[in-house]
């Protein structure tokens, strides 16, 4: 019994937080004592889970699964995982991979566990610790089921080399009726420019902004830190930004290796989204805002003056250091 | 068409989260408790269904008697009728599994449950509903629309959304965008006295068994002071993250 990993791709690349699955996927296996199979789609650079420790990639291509689709993809997966004898199923913490865990759960009859920020404390039975309470607590949650399935926190594990020699096997899975009941109409996404799923550093802004019109500074930073913008819940109720860019409880969770916060007072909702970043920035002109009691680091002052000398610092670091 | 909402009962977001016994349980003493944001923007998309194009409204809820108040709520916002599964909501597959026996027996058009509750973020229960039941399923959906037994479907995807068109009997995983928090109802005086008359049915629940047990819970690591930045000396900011956080 392998330990089975969803490696989801993007315009046939595989995506960062598939890679970093498959690390997790693979430090799990040596508690287990066990190796790691992969199962990808329509991916024809494979090879590269091997540096991350997979051992055998089972490799689906198939012109129906191009674009995403939950239930015909958690199919595939279900029949990977009983063909491989898989009782531990690593995914990421993707909309995607979301979407496809609870149809998987139901299908396998499995234990999931969401936004799993460690590997196991304990294997007989698994006990993973996760993020709760949206963010405000943790919970170490037991596995009970014949099947586990785990998905992994963005950017909790990291990306852990382990070179392994991976063989490819096609894999043709038995799609059922009904698998393209939802069918794909049109993707409306920002190609090239960071997500705020998949970004190492989010830059995000409030009301202290003061008007949509102002959020130039704003997306000159994030494009000087190869960052993915995003907004307070005001910000985008008031519509000076896309809902797409609300971070916070009701939001989007961000879980980034930085998290800066301009004009942002950090109510606990918002604090609540964010605080699984690693190192949060607070820039905010009032010394008592509550995101300075939450942030590492923090600059009192204007952020019309602070957000453009920070642009030209960060400018110099860069061409210091390209 | 015949619609389920399905409740979750949950701590108001404003909420500072506490353990006790031993940190094996989550501490609801002095909790305000609510409808789970993400079920009530459903909800209320549920409502203009209602008015709109006369559909029926039921929500359901797997709780104890003290939920109740939060059911009510929901009938006052004006669902028709209300249903509740007598147990205590332990794991999402135990949960999914209640709500799938409802919506089988109720034989529901479209059920709408929330992406993910706020307290124990399993997101799980409308995907393991849809595979158990084998109905379609559109979860992180920000738009829907229903027109005779075609939907159609914007689901919020990694850096943008997706349009989807499927067919009913259909599940939502619904979150704001279904409708505007502007469009979230107060319950009013009328809505409530009326609530007071609809039905809420107490149910028994399947026999099913849990998935998963929360054995302990954590509170985060208490933060350390936060380290200020002169606004007048920024380059020692870029200087920390890069030398001393290592992120940048």
């Amino acid at each position: 019994m392998s330990i089975l990993v969803y490696t989801e791709s993007e315009q046939g690349k595989f995506k960062k937080h598939a890679l970093e699955a498959a690390s997790y996927a693979y430090a799990v296996a040596q508690q287990l004592g066990t190796t790691v199979t992969a199962i990808s789609f329509n991916n024809e650079e494979n090879d590269v889970l091997g540096t991350y420790g997979v051992s055998k990639v089972l490799k689906v291509s198939d012109d129906n699964l191009k674009t995403f689709n939950a239930k015909a993809y958690a199919q595939a997966v279900s029949q990977a995982a009983s063909k491989e004898d898989s009782r531990v199923i690593v995914l990421s913490s993707s909309t995607d991979s979301k979407y496809m865990a609870g149809l998987l759960a139901g299908m396998l009859k499995a234990s999931y566990a969401p936004n799993v920020v460690a590997t196991p404390e304990s294997t007989d039975p698994i006990v993973v610790k996760r993020t709760a309470f949206s963010n405000k607590g943790f919970a170490l949650t037991k596995l009970e089921a014949d099947t586990s399935i785990i998905g992994v926190s963005n950017n909790a594990f990291g990306l852990k080399e382990n070179p392994t020699d991976a063989t490819v096997e096609v894999f043709n899975p038995e799609l059922k009726d009904g698998a393209f009941g939802v069918k794909s109409v049109e993707v409306d996404k920002v190609v090239g420019k960071a997500t705020i799923a998949d970004a190492e550093i989010v830059v995000s802004a409030g009301r202290g902004m003061k008007g949509p019109e102002n959020w130039g500074m704003i997306e000159e930073l994030a494009d000087v830190l190869g960052a993915a913008t995003a907004c307070s819940k005001p910000v985008s109720d008031l519509g000076w930004r896309p809902h797409g860019e609300h971070v916070g409880q009701t939001g989007k969770p961000v879980a980034s290796n930085l998290y800066i916060a301009i004009g942002i007072s950090g109510a606990i909702q918002h604090l609540a989204g964010v605080s699984a970043s690693k190192t949060k920035v607070v820039i905010n002109n009032d010394p008592e805002a509550p995101f300075f009691k939450a942030a590492d680091y923090g600059i009192v002052g204007d952020a019309f003056e602070v957000v453009p000398k920070l642009i030209e610092k960060l400018k110099e670091f860069k061409a210091q250091n390209a | 068409m015949k619609i389920l909402v399905c409740i979750s009962n949950v701590p108001d977001t404003t909420s500072k989260i506490n353990f006790t016994e031993g940190d094996t349980k989550f501490d609801t003493s002095g909790i305000q408790f609510v409808i789970n944001p993400n079920d009530e923007f459903g909800l209320t998309r549920a409502m203009w269904f209602k008015e709109k194009q006369g559909a029926t409204v039921h929500v359901a809820s797997v709780g104890e008697a003290s939920t109740e108040p939060t059911i009510r709520k929901a009938l006052a916002i004006g669902a028709d009728e209300a249903i509740r599964v007598d147990a205590a909501p332990t794991d999402g597959f135990f949960v999914a599994r209640q709500l799938a026996d409802i919506v089988k027996k109720g034989e529901y058009d479209l059920v709408i449950a929330g992406r993910e509750s706020i307290d124990y973020n399993g997101g799980m229960v409308p995907g393991i509903m849809a595979a158990l039941l084998d109905m379609n399923f559109v979860n992180t959906c920000i738009n829907l629309e229903v027109d005779g037994n075609n939907a159609t479907a914007v689901r919020e995807i990694d850096g943008g959304k997706e349009k989807v068109s499927t067919s009913l009997p259909l599940i939502i995983g619904g979150q704001k965008g279904l409708v505007e928090e502007s469009d979230l109802r107060i319950p009013n005086m009328r809505g409530i006295m009326m609530a007071r008359q609809k039905k809420l049915n107490v149910v028994d629940p399947v026999d099913a068994t849990a998935a998963t047990e929360e054995v302990r819970f954590e509170k985060p690591a208490p933060k350390g002071e936060v380290k200020l930045v002169d606004a007048d000396n920024v380059g020692e900011l870029v200087e920390l993250l890069h030398n001393e956080a290592k992120v940048i």
